[in-house]
This record gives C-alpha cells, structure tokens and sequence, in this order.
C-alpha cells in the first residue's frame, strides 16, 4: 500500500513533467477512438447498399490501418516511457540506497503506467466520443448523406477497442521498463546527470563535404522522382530515390549538425551576441548526438505532409471528377475480342448488346428516354507502337512499361457523334484521308500530341491518314470516375472494316430523372439482368452506371481521406511528441545551465528568448527539410496519381498546412511553456 | 578608502514563526575598494547565506545591503540583473562553467550578455587568459581541462567585467592542493595588481590566509575579524588556526 501511495505521489508530483506525455496519449487513445468508431456513426445514415459495401470495406481497412498504427504509437509510448525514467534515475538510485529491490520499483513503475495508463485512457476516450460527434458530421458530408437528425453516438466496439489496443501496450511498456529497471547498475543511477557528454567536434572539411555530396544525392533523387516518364516505369524503381532520400536526409543532418556552428561562428558579430553563442552550442551539441531520431523525425513530418496532402487531393478531384466523366446515366459494353482464355465457348460470338437484352427478354426501352448504339473496331495491324510512327524509339527508350503491342481502338466518326451528342461533346467533322485522336489521360495525351504535332499518317484497314489536328481532342467513350482514356482513334465511316469489330456499346440516359426513381430504376435493370440465368453466357457483357461510378468514386474518396487523416494524424503526433520528450528531458540539464546564465547575470527575457529559439530552431529543423522533400514528394505524387487528377491540390495543400500548424505547432508550443517552467528558479 | 560593500544590520530568517531559524543574526561589516576579505565558518555558519544576500540571490529579512552607495536590497526584476551581471563577478565551487561552450566562448559569454561588441570582447577575454595563465586552454571544452584550469577560467569570466566586487564561494573547494595554491596566487595577482576586490567564503585556514582580513562567522553572528596587517601568509595562517581552534570544535576538522 505504500507503494501505491508513493505512486500516486509521484504521478501528481511530476503532473509538470508528465504534462507532454499525457496530452500525447490522451491524443493518441482519442483518434483511435474516432477512427475506431466511424463504423457506428455510418450504420445510421441513409445511404443505398452499394455505398454501405464500400463502407464496409472502409471500415475493414481502417481497423487494418489501425493495427499499424498501434505499432507507431506503441513505440511512442515506449519510448517515452523510457524518456521519463531517464529523468528520475537519481530517485530510484535514493530508493535502491535505502533498502528498496528492485522488484519493488518495478512494482512502483508498474503502478505509475496503470495509474497514468487508466487516467489517460478514460480522458482519451471521453474526448474521444466528443470529438467522434464532430466526425459524424464530417462522415455524412463525405458520403453526401443527409444528416437529418443528429444522434449522439457511443460506439462500444470501438471503446472496447480502443482499451484493449492500449492496455497491450501498457503492458508492453510495464515489461520494457521492469527490463530496463533490472538492468541498471546503482552507481549510474546515482549519479547518471553527473556523466557530461563529450562533445564531438567533426571536422569541418568532411562535413562540408558531405554536405554538398549529400545535398547533390539528394537533388539526384529529387530528379528522379519527378521526372514525369516515371509514372510509367517499374514499380521497384522507387526503392531507389527513397533510399538515397533517407540516407541523404541523414547525412545533411549529419554534416550540418559540423556545419552550422562552423557558419555562426564565421560572424562574429552575431556569434558572440547574447545569449547567442550559448544557443548554438546547445542545438549543435543536441544535434550531435540526436541525428538520427531528426532524420526520423524529418521523414515522419515528410510522410504526413504527402499523404495529407495526397489524400485530400485525390478527395477533390474524385467528386469534382464525375460531371464530367461519368455524364450518361448508363452504359451497358459486350466486347467480342476478349483473349482466348477468358471467352474460349464465346470466341467469334458478334452480338450487338441490343440482341443479348432481346435474347434475355428484356425491354430496355421501358427505361430508357434516349439511348445509343455504337462500335469500336480493332485490328493487329494497328497497334500504339504504329501509331507512334517515327516517334516509335525515342518514346520507348523513355517510357519502356508502356504496352506498344496493344491494339488501337477505332470508332466510326458517326458513331462518335452520336456519342458526343450524348454525352454533350464537340461533334467532329473528317475528310475521307483524316483521323481524330481522342483521349483525356494526362500523360498519353502528351505523348500522342508530340506524335500528332509531326503529321504522323497511320495506316487503318488499308487506308492512309493522316490527324487533322495537331493535338488529341479531349473525350472517352467508357464512363469512369476519373480520366483514364488513354487515346482512341476517330475515322470517316468507310474507312471501317466490319469485320474487326471489337466492341458493341449501348449508352443512353433514363426516363426517371429525380434521384429517388433514378435509384429505382437502376435497381430494377440490375436485378433482372443479374437473375437472369442466360447472361452467364455471354462473358464480356457488362455495364456501369452514373450512379455505381458516383458511390464508388465517393466511396473511394472517403477512403482514401480517412487513411490519410488518420496516418497523417498520428505520425504528425508521434514525431512532435518525440521531438518534444526530448527537448524536455534535457531541460534538468538545461535548467542548471540556465541557472548558472541568471547567476552571470542573463535576465528572464533574454533567457526566454535564448530558450524559445533553440526550441524552435529544433523543431523548424526537420520541418524545413520535410517541406522540401514534401515539395518534390508532392510533385511526384501528381504524376503517379495522374489519373486521379489534381483539381484542388493548393487547397489540400492548405489543409495539410493547417493540420500541421495545429499539431505541430501546438507541441511546439506545449514544450516551450512546459521547458519555460523546468527552467524556472524554484 | 573607498567603501565597496557596506552591510548593516542585515538578518536572515528561515522558516515560520513557530519554527524559525536565524541564519544570519545581525551582522554588520565593511569591505573597501582593494580588498581581498575571507569569510570563513563552518558548515551551517550562515557564511553562504550571507554571499547569497550580497549576490541578490536571496533577500535578507531586515537590514541594507550597500553595493558603490546602492542599496541592493531595494533592487527588483530585471535591475537586479543588471546589477549582478555589472557590478558583480561570480565564482563557484563546482566552476559552473557551461559544458557546450570552449573556455573562450565562457568567458566571452559575460560580455556579449552585457551586449559587447565583438572587438572589445576579443580583446579583453585575451587580456584575461594573459593575467590568469589559462591562453593555452581557451580553445577547450570544460571536460578536456583540470578543475585548476577550470577554476582559473571560471575567475576570468568573473573579473572580465570589470565588476565592483567578486564574490567567490569556496573556490578551492574542489581543487587539490597544488591547483589551489596556484589559483589563489592568481586571486592576489588580481587583488594587488588589478585593484579587483574580492569576498571569499571559505572554511579552509589555508585559504583564507590568503586574503588580507578575515571575519569568521559562527551562528549568523560575526565572531572574531583578523587583520593580516603586515604578517607574512605563514604567521596569517597560524593566526587564522588559532582563531579556529577558539571557535571551538565546530572547526576543528577544517584543516
């Protein structure tokens, strides 16, 4: 029982020094509450089951996610955990000297972390169904439900959750530090602050080497990763740039840790002003021997900053997207080429996909107000590789992931207008010896227009011709959520064999139009189509809608922000909070170090300044290089996820920017005010 | 002569009414412009107390404190800072030199905190390196150089100022003999040379029969006050003993 009261002792005693280490946890204890409990905030709104199944899946991934980051935030606490014992060695050396073993200190431990552990975790979930009320809000915006009335929502899975997660690692701590406590020797407990660091000096010509060595890597991999042919290559080809990335950040951490002072100090006229001189040296002597958990720290913010910013953006352009490219209400496709294996009991089976509904006794015309049939052709003969033409080998040497074998799609210019028309495109016009290309994914449209722009003639069932414009006309015959045309060729009419007929389509718009009959209908068609046992045999049939596209696209949008938030989130916490644990736990040594300023005669303010700026110059540190990398990650970004588009990348940017003032910002500042009050007199 | 510290009256209390503890119980004493007085008493004397007051890190109960004709104990804020970082020189027992910064760069620190300009600055820190012997080591770190050195450059960045008066508690405290003596030596360098002033507290004879007067302290009050006069160090120090032996038992393990 005196155990337990030296603990509870110890735990108000040190409320100051353990404020960081609270507010981590309860932070982290909160989020995993809000993120557990988003399943239960979309079982009431009211959304079609399509949209409920992708809520399933998003929930199933975010408890996967949330596994991983129980690791992350486990190590945190581990971490910190082993930080707060560090600053009480010389109290557990008095304990040991009076007679106590080490069992019981472990036993005192023990009860610190179950003390802290249950307290951070009833605040953390507290706050958590708080703020769980706000996500639903946030939740049923993002899947454009209609919040009728609003219901206060606990979710006891995810609570259970949550307590579960955290009491493993709790235990886990308890272990690590009875490990840690059995170990350690009474003499270094004793007098562990009196052992001062050596202060390494290295020598400045190797650091400045490594410098500009490291900054010149650095920049290489910066090239690669933006070099925009690399979304076409090879998937192993980012090890690359990342691994050069990492070790570069660690070097430049490494060298200008030399560098820094070595820059100071050339003016000395700023050098030896205030308390100036004395700042330096306390970051350059941190740095020394802190290079490594900056180089963590500085990937983990550059982490943050990407899949923010990825995520919100990738969210934007998703439902910015389907105006545009999903503007019919349905699309119904047979293809007849499929490859041998998949159709070999339908090979050279020409069905329009008028025939196989009649087959089916289904009366699409019920439904439909308008609707169209067109055909797409292809034919060995005119594959991307011939339609690159001249240009052939100087794109391939660049782009060698891209399918050159693959056979063009070809569409009738009448056909095409007639789609056009649907969809409320610009409707073409070709003399009999012209092509159209049309297409609306990014980077092909840039490598056919450099083929366009030289006049290249293909040739297509024997006739030559040649583009009528220098540059790929913007359009897409197959609705999707976002822009993944890749280049289909428009011809007159007769230049058409029927023979080589690829595809039949049929597209067209509904007689309902309010949303609620639209619904309705499509329900309807779907159901009868899938029940009908005959569709089995016709394999390439298959069909979207605006509909399907618009949940899926919603869906995945959703998705992809709550795994971003949620990753960014914690790993934003975690770096702050190691950063900020460990400006704290050198604030003894600080204190007596700033004792000894006051008693030279160093007044409060410019002691406070002295401190807030090596706090900040710690912490502006890793950022600065994290933006940097962020800017080229960003970039990089973009190109990959091209066909996601990048509608509203400053805004997300701005977001990012935001969350990370907030958090970033608020350790920042949690840390100053905590190190302010450890440095205090008295 | 000129009055440096003039002390009046002054007492310290610790504690409540109840319970109270006079660590200083009305003592009153003078220091002039050159001198070089020791403070000596033994463990719990009050001696540290009372350099706690003149150095304004602690406020006297009652009493005034006279620094140049200012009194320091009407002194707030950040004039206190200002008086201790112009008008005094601080030196420690355990040197309390920043362990991040060369010796250069500690002594330097007193200056540039009184916002020096660079030039002076380098002038006088090479100035000082000269009068205590330590040029050799200003380019170490405190943890490469003996604690004698350290001493030594603790005492630069004390007198580097210029201050009225320094104040050095136990400053051979941590020191072997040889690196005392040495350091002491370079205490009366500073005090016949340099015109520096300086109040010691000490509880060692040998260290104290350096200085040219002695006050000794027992239970906050002032108990006996020796003049070196014209006595070499030796006949000063067996004076000192015989000083302490009259003090009782309390100093008996002070040799």
């Amino acid at each position: 029982m005196m155990l337990f009261k030296l603990s509870v002792k110890n735990v108000t005693k040190s409320m100051k020094d353990y404020a960081i280490y609270f507010f981590t946890l309860i932070l982290g204890t909160s989020i995993f509450y809000v993120f557990n409990a988003i399943e239960s905030q979309t079982v009431l709104l009211d959304v079609t089951s399509s949209t409920m199944d992708i809520i399933k899946l998003m929930t199933n991934i975010l408890s996967g996610v949330s596994v991983f980051v129980s690791f992350i935030l486990g190590f945190l606490i581990i971490y910190a955990s082993r930080f707060l014992i560090k600053r009480r060695n010389k109290e557990f050396g008095i304990y040991m000297t009076l007679g106590m073993g080490k069992r019981k200190i472990s036993i005192i431990l023990f009860m610190e972390t179950l003390i802290i552990g249950v307290i951070s975790m009833f605040v953390g979930i507290v706050i958590g169904i708080v703020l769980s009320q706000l996500m639903s809000v946030f939740v049923s915006n993002m899947f454009e439900a209609d919040m009728t009335k609003f219901e206060f929502v606990f979710s006891g899975s995810a609570c259970i959750k949550t307590l579960i997660y955290f009491g493993i690692m709790y235990l886990l701590v308890m272990i690590f530090n009875t490990y840690n406590i059995s170990r350690c020797k009474l003499i270094d407990l004793l007098y562990a602050n009196k052992k001062s660091e050596t202060v390494r000096l290295k020598n400045p010509v190797i650091c400045t080497a490594l410098f500009i060595i490291s900054s010149c890597v650095l920049g290489y991999a910066y090239y690669i990763v933006t070099d925009d042919s690399i979304g076409a290559k090879d998937l192993d080809y980012i090890f690359k740039p990342i691994i050069l990335g990492v070790v570069s950040t660690f070097l430049i951490f490494w060298s200008l840790s030399g560098l820094l002072l070595r820059m100071f100090q050339g003016s000395k006229k700023y050098y030896y002003k205030g308390l100036n001189s004395f700042t330096l040296r306390q970051i350059s002597s941190k740095i020394n021997t802190t290079v490594i958990s900056m180089t963590v720290i500085c990937l983990a913010l550059f982490v943050t900053i990407c899949v923010l910013s990825a995520s919100l953006c990738i969210k934007n352009s998703m439902t910015e997207n389907l105006e545009t490219s999903a503007p019919a209400d349905l699309e119904l496709e047979f293809c007849m080429n499929l490859s041998d294996e998949d159709n070999s009991n339908t090979k050279g089976q020409k069905y329009t996909v008028k025939e196989i509904l009649n087959e089916l006794d289904f009366d699409i015309d019920s439904y439909m107000e308008e609707y169209i049939e067109i055909n797409t052709y292809c034919s060995e003969n005119l594959t991307l590789g011939d339609t690159l033409g001249s240009k052939f080998d100087e794109i391939k040497n660049k782009y060698t992931y891209l399918g050159y074998d693959d056979e063009e799609k070809i569409i009738k210019l009448s056909d095409y207008n007639r789609l056009a028309g649907i969809y409320g495109k610009e409707k073409f016009t070709l003399n009999e010896n012209e092509y159209i290309i049309i297409a609306d994914f990014d980077s092909m449209i840039e490598i056919r227009n450099r083929v366009l722009m030289e006049k290249q003639a293909i040739n297509v069932f024997g006739h030559n011709l040649i583009p009528k414009y220098t540059e790929c006309k913007d359009g897409f015959i197959e609705m999707s959520a976002n822009h993944l045309n890749t280049g289909i060729i428009v011809v007159p009419d007769d230049v058409i064999d029927e023979n080589f007929i690829y595809a039949n389509y049929l597209i067209g718009n509904y007689k309902a139009k309010d949303k609620d009959a639209r619904i309705k209908t499509e329900e309807e068609i779907i159901n009868t189509l899938e029940s009908n046992n005959k569709i089995n045999n016709y394999k390439g049939f298959e069909g979207t809608t605006k509909l399907m596209i618009a949940q899926a696209s919603i869906g995945l949008g959703a998705l992809v922000t709550f795994i971003g938030l949620y990753l960014g989130i914690v790993f934003l916490i975690s770096s702050a909070a190691i950063l900020a644990l460990k400006e704290l736990s050198e604030s003894s040594d600080n204190k007596e170090r700033f004792n000894m300023l006051r008693r030279i005669g160093a007044d409060e303010k410019m002691i406070n300044k002295a401190l807030f700026n090596q706090i900040a110059i710690f912490f502006l540190f890793p950022l600065l290089l994290a933006i940097i990398h962020s800017f080229f990650g960003i970039k990089f970004c973009n190109i990959v996820l091209e066909f996601f588009g990048n509608k509203g990348l400053f805004s997300s940017i701005i977001m990012t920017a935001v969350f990370l003032v907030i958090i970033y910002g608020g350790y920042f500042l949690l840390t100053y005010f905590c190190s302010r009050n450890i440095i205090k007199e008295r | 002569m000129e009055n440096i510290l003039k002390i009046e009256n002054i007492e310290k209390y610790y504690g409540n009414k109840s319970n109270l503890t006079k660590a200083i119980n009305n003592i009153s004493f003078d220091v002039d412009k050159g001198e070089f007085v020791a403070i000596m008493g033994a463990s719990g004397s009050g001696k540290t107390t009372l350099l706690n007051c003149i150095s304004t890190l602690d406020k006297v109960t009652s009493g005034h404190i006279y620094v140049g004709g200012n009194d320091i104990t009407k002194l707030k804020g950040n004039n206190l800072n200002k008086f201790r970082r112009e008008e005094l020189g601080f030196i420690f027992q355990d040197f309390n030199l920043l362990d991040t910064l060369t010796a250069y760069e500690n002594i330097a620190l007193a200056l540039s905190i009184q916002n020096e300009n660079v030039k002076t600055i380098d002038e006088k820190v090479k100035k000082v390196a000269e009068d205590l012997n330590i040029e050799d080591v200003l380019k170490k770190y405190p943890y490469q150089m003996s604690g004698g050195q350290k001493q030594r450059v603790s005492s630069a960045r004390a007198i580097i100022t210029n201050p009225k008066l320094i104040l050095a508690d136990e400053p051979t405290g941590a020191l072997d003999s040889k690196s005392a003596k040495m350091l002491l030596e370079r205490f009366n360098y500073l005090n016949e040379w340099l015109k520096a002033t300086i109040l010691m507290v000490t509880h060692d004879a040998f260290t104290a029969s350096y200085a040219s007067r002695v006050i000794f302290i027992k239970d906050g009050r002032i108990f006996n006050n020796l003049n070196r006069g014209l006595d070499t160090r030796k006949e000063f120090f067996d004076k000192i003993i015989d000083v302490v032996t009259m003090l009782g038992g309390d100093l008996n393990d002070a040799l």
